[in-house]
C-alpha cells in the first residue's frame, strides 16, 4: 500500500521531515500520550484552565484594539468598548468573569494535585512550574483589573503596590519604581497596560513546559500508584471526548455567570472612574486574591504580614518535602484525608475573611485561619506523613478497578 | 455523574466567598422590585424607559449629567431616525473652534452626547451648595443593590429620628450610607404627567426614572439576555452530544 | 460499565454519526464564538454615527480650492473658473481611462466637490494650494506615484484605476453643503 499513499499523506510526511510540528501535538494532548485509564472528572480542569488561557488571551487581544491606556481616558474607552463596539459588552464580559472562572479552574486543578498527592516525586519540578503559573497569573489578574481606571482599580493598586515599601531600606525605592513617580498614575497604567498583555503569553510558555514536564513521568491518578503500560490508554480520543464534555459543562457555568449575573463578580465602586482624592469604604481585591489578602491583614506588623503573604505561596515550592508520606492518594491515608478537608475549608475561611473589614470576629479568625495554613503546611504535612499508616495500596490500576465485578 | 456533582460542588465552594461579600455590605432593607428587566428573559419596557427618560429631562438633568448617553442611543427605544434628530435640535451643545477661533453653540445632532448641565466640576459645586451630584450614566451598576437601591433612595427621605443631627445642607434619607444625603427630596406624586396617561404617583415616577437609568448603564441588556439564551442552549446541546460521544468512546474501556 | 452492543458495523456507523456531529456542533460553535471577535474590528457605533459633515462654500473664491475632513479623509473642494469648467467638458471622452462625463461629476458645474484620496494607493494628491502644482492636466498631481487628475478631477496619467470618487452631498442652501 505504500506507493499508493494519499496526497495529504504524502504532504504530511514531507512536512513531518522538516519539523514535526505535528507528531510533537500528537505526543503531546494526543494518541501517542498514554494516560491511566482512571482518571476522575477532576483531571478535567488542567485541560479546562488551558482553555480558559486561550479565552483569555482572544478576547484580551480585541479588547486591546478598543482599549486607551490613559488615565484621562481608560474609563471612558471601556464604556466605549460597552457601548459603541460590536460586540464590545460581550467580548469585555467574557474578559472580566474568565479571568474567575479561569481561577476556577486552576484552584480546583491545584486541589486535585493536592488531594492525590500529584506534587511528589517524581512530578516536583512539574509542581513548581504550576506554582510559578499560579503567581504570574494572579500578577497578571491583579494588573488587569487596575485598567478599567475605576476607584477599585486605582485603589487596589494603590494599596497592593505599596505593600512593597514594607521592605527595609529599599522598600520606598521599589515601590516608587514600579509606580513610575509618587503615586499611582500614568505611568503606572501604561505599564500595567504593557505587562498585562505580555504576561498571559509568559504564562502559555509556562503552560507548554508544564506540559512537557508532566509527560517525563506521566500522570498521575486518583489511586497514586505508578500505572502499568497495560494500564494506559492514548489520550486521544479517550480524554479528548471526555474533555470536550468537561468544557461544556464548565461553559455552561461560564456562560450564565456572563448573560445573566456579568457584574456579580465585580465590584460595583469600579463602575466609578478612579478618584485619586477619595478612598473607597472598603477595599477588597477580586476573590481569588482574597485568601491572601486575608493573611496580609492577619498580622499587625506590615513587614511580617508582606513575608507572611508572599510565604503562603512559597511554601508551596517546598511542599514536595514537607509532606514526609510515601503514598500518593489521600484515598489511602485516612488521617491526611482530614486535615485536606480542613485545608480547604480553612482556604474557604480566609477568603471570606478577606472580604470583611479587619476587625472583630473576622480578624480573629483570618488570625486563626493563617496560622493554621503555616501550621499544615509547616507541622501537621511532615508528622501526619510519619505516623500515619496508610491503607494498602493496590498492586495495579486494573486490580482496582475489577474488584468491584469479581 | 458522581464525580461532576462533586466537582460542581467544588466550583460553587470556591465562589462563595465573593457572593458572601456582595451580600455582606448592606445592612438596609431595600424593597426589592419587580423589573421588566429581570431574568432570563428580562428585557427593558421601553415605554417605561421612555417616561422614566421624561422625568430625567424634567427634573434630574438640572444637576445630573449622562455623559455616556448620546441622541442616537434613543434608536435603541424605538424612536425613528427624524425623532431622534427632533430630540437633538431641542439641545444646544458647544463645538469649535471656528475659522475665527472662537467656540459657538449649535443645535445637537444625533451623534453628539446630551450635554452636561454645568460646565466644569467646580461650577456644579458651586450651583450646589459644595456637593457634587454624580454623573448618572453607570449609577445603577455603580451602587450596592442596584436599580433597588436608587429606586428605594429616592422614596426614603423622611424626618430625622429624634436626636439625629443633620448637618446644615443635607437631608436625611434612611437608605443612603450615613443617611445624610446633598439631594433634596425631588421625587413626589404628580411630580411630571405622561403623555400616555401612565399612573405618576412618587412611586411609579421613581420606577420609571430607576429603569431609565438602568437602561443608561446597560443598554445592551436586551441583546446580552436574548443571546444568552441561545448560547447556553446551545452549549447544552453540545455537552449532551459531546457526553454521549465520550460514553460511546470509552464503552470498552474498565475504568 | 458493561455494553452489550456487540454488532459492530451498525456499532460503528452511529459511532461515527455521533462522533461527526459532536465534532460538528462543536467547530460551529467555535466559528459563531470567533465572530464577535472579528465584527468588534468593523467600525464601531460612534463611529458610524459621525458620517457626515457640513461646511459652508460661501467664503471660497473662484479659482479656490479648499480641503474639508469627512470621516477623518480629505475632500476637495474646487471653486472652478470658466476655463477650467470648458476644458473638463470639451474632453474627448474617449481618451479617459475612467469613462465620466464632468456634468455627472458635479452638481453645479463651479463646484467641483471629489474625495482627495487618491484612487491608486490612497495618497493625497498636490494642486489644492495656490503654489501646489496641479500636473498636466490642471487639476491634481499626487506625487508619490505620478497619477494626474484634469480639472474634473478624473484621472489622466499614470497609475491609478479611478477617477477621484465623488462623495455623496447635497446643497442644504445656495451655500451650505452636507457629505454624507
Amino acid at each position: 500500500m505504500d506507493n499508493q499513499k494519499s496526497v495529504w499523506r504524502r504532504a504530511f510526511e514531507w512536512h513531518e521531515a522538516r519539523l514535526p510540528i505535528i507528531s510533537y501535538i500528537d505526543h503531546a494532548v494526543g494518541t501517542q500520550y498514554p494516560a491511566p485509564k482512571n482518571l476522575n472528572y477532576f483531571w478535567n480542569f488542567g485541560f479546562i484552565a488551558g482553555f480558559m488561557l486561550m479565552t483569555m488571551i482572544l478576547t484580551g487581544i480585541f479588547l486591546a484594539m478598543n482599549y486607551t491606556d490613559h488615565t484621562s481616558m481608560a474609563f471612558d474607552s471601556v464604556e466605549h468598548i460597552m457601548r459603541d463596539v460590536n460586540y464590545g459588552w460581550l467580548i469585555r464580559y467574557m474578559h472580566f468573569n474568565g479571568a474567575s472562572f479561569f481561577f476556577i479552574a486552576v484552584y480546583i486543578h491545584i486541589f486535585r494535585g493536592l488531594y492525590y498527592g500529584s506534587y511528589k516525586a517524581p512530578r516536583e519540578v512539574l509542581w513548581w512550574i504550576g506554582v510559578i503559573i499560579l503567581i504570574v497569573m494572579m500578577a497578571t489578574a491583579f494588573m488587569g483589573y487596575v485598567l478599567p481606571w475605576g476607584q477599585m482599580s486605582f485603589w487596589g493598586a494603590k494599596v497592593i503596590t505599596s505593600l512593597f515599601t514594607a521592605i527595609p531600606v529599599v522598600g520606598d525605592a521599589i515601590t516608587t519604581l514600579l509606580w513610575g513617580g509618587f503615586g499611582v498614575d500614568n505611568p503606572t497604567l501604561n505599564r500595567f497596560f504593557s505587562l498585562h498583555y505580555l504576561l498571559p503569553f509568559v504564562i502559555l510558555g509556562l503552560v507548554v513546559l508544564h506540559i512537557w514536564a508532566l509527560h517525563i513521568p506521566g500522570s498521575n491518578n486518583p489511586l497514586g500508584i505508578d500505572a502499568a503500560p497495560a494500564d494506559k490508554i492514548p489520550f486521544h480520543p479517550y480524554y479528548t471526548a471526555k474533555d470536550a464534555f468537561g468544557v461544556g459543562v464548565f461553559l455552561l457555568f461560564y456562560f450564565a455567570v456572563v448573560f445573566y449575573a456579568p457584574n456579580a463578580l465585580g465590584d460595583p465602586v469600579n463602575y466609578v472612574k478612579a478618584n485619586p482624592l477619595v478612598t473607597p469604604n472598603s477595599i477588597v481585591p477580586e476573590w481569588y486574591l482574597l485568601p491572601f489578602y486575608a493573611i496580609l491583614r492577619a498580622i499587625p506588623n506590615k513587614l511580617l504580614g508582606f513575608i507572611a503573604m508572599f510565604g503562603a505561596l512559597l511554601v508551596l515550592f517546598v511542599l514536595p518535602w514537607l509532606d514526609t508520606s510515601r503514598v500518593r492518594s489521600a484515598t489511602f491515608r485516612p488521617v491526611y484525608r482530614v486535615f485536606f478537608w480542613l485545608f480547604l475549608l480553612n482556604a474557604i475561611m480566609l477568603g471570606w475573611c478577606g472580604a470583611q473589614h479587619p476587625e472583630g470576629l473576622p480578624l480573629v479568625l483570618s488570625r486563626l485561619g493563617t496560622a493554621w495554613y503555616f501550621l499544615h503546611m509547616i507541622v501537621i504535612l511532615p508528622v501526619v506523613g510519619w505516623l500515619e499508616t496508610p491503607k494498602p495500596l493496590p498492586v495495579s490500576i486494573s486490580q482496582s478497578v475489577l474488584k468491584p465485578a469479581e | 455523574m458522581r464525580n461532576i456533582l462533586l466537582v460542581a460542588t467544588a466550583a460553587v465552594a470556591l465562589a462563595i466567598p465573593s457572593v458572601i461579600n456582595a451580600a455582606e455590605e448592606h445592612e438596609v432593607h431595600l424593597a426589592k422590585q419587580e423589573w421588566s428587566f429581570n431574568g432570563v428573559l428580562g428585557k427593558f419596557d421601553k415605554e417605561q424607559v421612555q417616561r422614566g427618560f421624561q422625568v430625567y429631562k424634567d427634573v434630574c438633568s438640572a444637576c445630573h449629567s449622562l455623559q455616556y448617553l448620546a441622541f442616537r442611543n434613543f434608536e435603541d427605544l424605538g424612536y425613528s431616525e427624524e425623532q431622534v434628530k427632533a430630540l437633538a435640535g431641542q439641545y444646544e451643545v458647544t463645538d469649535g473652534p471656528n475659522d475665527e477661533g472662537e467656540m459657538f453653540k449649535r443645535k445637537a445632532k444625533a451623534s453628539d452626547h446630551l450635554p452636561h448641565p454645568f460646565p466644569n466640576d467646580q461650577a456644579a459645586r458651586a450651583a450646589n451648595g459644595g456637593a457634587l451630584p454624580p454623573d448618572l450614566s453607570l449609577v445603577t451598576k455603580a451602587r450596592e443593590g442596584g436599580p433597588d437601591y436608587i429606586y428605594n433612595l429616592l422614596l426614603a427621605y423622611e424626618e430625622p429620628p429624634k436626636g439625629f443631627e443633620l448637618l446644615p445642607g443635607l437631608n436625611y434619607n434612611k437608605v443612603f450610607p450615613g443617611n445624610q444625603i446633598a439631594m433634596a427630596k425631588q421625587i413626589q406624586d404628580g411630580l411630571v404627567t405622561y403623555a400616555d396617561g401612565a399612573p405618576n404617583d412618587a412611586a411609579h415616577v421613581a420606577k420609571d426614572v430607576t429603569a431609565f437609568l438602568h437602561w443608561v448603564a446597560e443598554p445592551k441588556l436586551d441583546a446580552r439576555h436574548s443571546t444568552g439564551l441561545r448560547v447556553l442552549l446551545y452549549t447544552l446541546l453540545f455537552t449532551v452530544l459531546a457526553y454521549l460521544a465520550k460514553r460511546r468512546i470509552w464503552a470498552k474501556i474498565e475504568h | 460499565m458493561a455494553n452489550t452492543a456487540h454488532a459492530e458495523p451498525a456499532g460503528e456507523t452511529r459511532r461515527d454519526f455521533l462522533l461527526h456531529t459532536t465534532v460538528a456542533v462543536g467547530a460551529v460553535g467555535t466559528a459563531m464564538m470567533v465572530w464577535p471577535l472579528i465584527h468588534s474590528m468593523n467600525p464601531a457605533a460612534d463611529t458610524l454615527s459621525l458620517s457626515t459633515t457640513e461646511f459652508s462654500i460661501a467664503g471660497v473664491t473662484e479659482g479656490q480650492r479648499i480641503v474639508v475632513v469627512w470621516r477623518g479623509n480629505p475632500v476637495f473642494v474646487a471653486h472652478r473658473t470658466k476655463a477650467e469648467i470648458d476644458e473638463a467638458r470639451k474632453v474627448n471622452l474617449s481618451e479617459l481611462k475612467d469613462v465620466q462625463k464632468d456634468e455627472d461629476r458635479a452638481q453645479k458645474p463651479e463646484f467641483l466637490i471629489v474625495s482627495g484620496s487618491c484612487t491608486h494607493l490612497g495618497c493625497i494628491p498636490l494642486g489644492s494650494k495656490p503654489t501646489d502644482p496641479k500636473g498636466e492636466f490642471g487639476g491634481w498631481f499626487c506625487p508619490c506615484h505620478g497619477s494626474q487628475y484634469d480639472t474634473s478631477g478624473r484621472i489622466r496619467k499614470g497609475p491609478a484605476p479611478r477617477n477621484l470618487d465623488v462623495p455623496p452631498y447635497k446643497y442644504l442652501s445656495e451655500t451650505t453643503v452636507r457629505i454624507g
